[in-house]
């Protein structure tokens, strides 16, 4: 993944070269290389009050019990999507907890109890993926927060007049991306062996 | 009166007084959680000022337009606005990368206008779903991943097109 990256990133600054040689803006090049530079520390400094602030009040939200009862709310739901994941106990106590960390945008939390419930579910299956551990990555690498805290952060820097007021437009979007991911891990499952 | 101007100071005051009533030393616990805040953005510092430079150059060279016209009749067919085109390449690779470009596009063209808007969603409804995908089964030892790429990325586009559609349908 690091690797990818490295060509990614070396693949951007090559092609600038090249398009600012054709296009003659190679002076602008070098400018925006340490405009660019500048305006990572500014966004950082600037958005930093805000993402502080959230992870504390989240972090006061895990504590009050929000996220256990976040993961009693969606366990019917799971038991659904993974039957036999909700046979035991203890995966199903990893998952629904995972699915609740990222619902309070507590990624640090939700990923090594992601990682506790795929290690379960990926038991004697010989290096095979099963429909349920695909399900389960399915649903983790769709975004499912509640509060978009560090995207509201980026629009405070940026000035906006209300940072949070695209929260509504995140949660439909995020809904449809869910269920489409869903949906297609159903029928690739079929068709996929 | 606007629901989401409620939502920050009611978030805040709920968390406070739900937190001190269950016993929680609320200022304690606030003060680790943004410590933990820190932590996350000493962690993205370094690959946000390697990604930025990277976006600024592509940008002034006139790559990023190249490439938002080169794909803009496909784009635009589903809504999308072509200047978002290199964060769809970025999102499903690098979280920092794709906050590197967003943040961009919010700055060029206003937080608040139908771009800057479109960007903030994206980023917000869609995860880094390589990096995910390669935790998870990394970690549980799993050689054949099958559908779970092409699902994930389904879900991706989805979350893209939705995004344009989610924003239209709110703001315009």
């Amino acid at each position: 993944m690091t690797l990818a990256m490295a060509w990614i990133w070396t693949g951007m600054i090559v092609l600038s070269v090249i398009f600012g040689l054709i296009n003659q803006t190679i002076a602008d090049v070098g400018n925006a290389a340490m405009e660019g530079a500048a305006a990572a520390v500014e966004l950082c400094i600037s958005m930093g009050g805000m993402i502080c602030l959230w992870s504390g009040v989240m972090a006061i939200m895990g504590r009050c019990g929000f996220t256990d009862a976040l993961a009693r709310l969606f366990r019917p739901l799971l038991c659904r999507l993974m039957p036999r994941a909700c046979r035991d106990k203890e995966t199903m106590a990893a998952v629904s907890a995972n699915i609740s960390c990222n619902l309070l945008g507590l990624g640090n939390a939700a990923t090594p109890l992601g990682i506790q419930a795929a290690r379960r579910m990926a038991r004697g299956c010989g290096g095979v993926a099963s429909n349920e551990l695909c399900m389960l990555v399915v649903l983790n690498t769709a975004s499912i927060q509640l509060l978009p805290t560090t995207v509201a952060g980026v629009r405070a820097a940026c000035g906006s007049a209300a940072p949070f007021e695209i929260v509504p437009a995140v949660w439909l979007a995020s809904v449809l991306s869910v269920a489409a991911g869903v949906l297609a891990a159903r029928l690739l499952s079929r068709v996929i062996r | 009166m606007d629901l989401s101007a409620l939502l920050v100071p009611a978030l805040l005051s709920v968390t406070a007084v739900v937190g001190l009533g269950k016993g929680v030393n609320v200022f304690d616990t606030l003060t680790q959680g943004a410590q933990e805040g820190l932590t996350i953005l000493l962690r993205i510092l370094p690959n946000l000022v390697g990604l930025l430079t990277a976006v600024y150059m592509f940008q002034a060279s006139g790559a990023m337009d190249f490439l938002g016209k080169l794909l803009s009749p496909a784009l635009e067919a589903v809504g999308i606005p072509p200047e978002t085109a290199g964060l769809l390449f970025i999102r499903p690779v690098s979280g920092s990368g794709a906050l590197a470009i967003g943040s961009d596009l919010m700055a060029r063209f206003g937080p608040d206008s139908y771009v800057g808007r479109v960007a903030a969603v994206m980023l917000g409804s869609t995860e880094t779903t390589f990096y995910t995908v390669a935790v998870y089964f990394g970690s549980s030892g799993i050689r054949r991943t099958r559908h779970a790429i092409p699902a994930a990325l389904v879900a991706d586009l989805t979350g893209f097109v939705a995004a344009a559609f989610a924003v239209r349908l709110f703001f315009y």
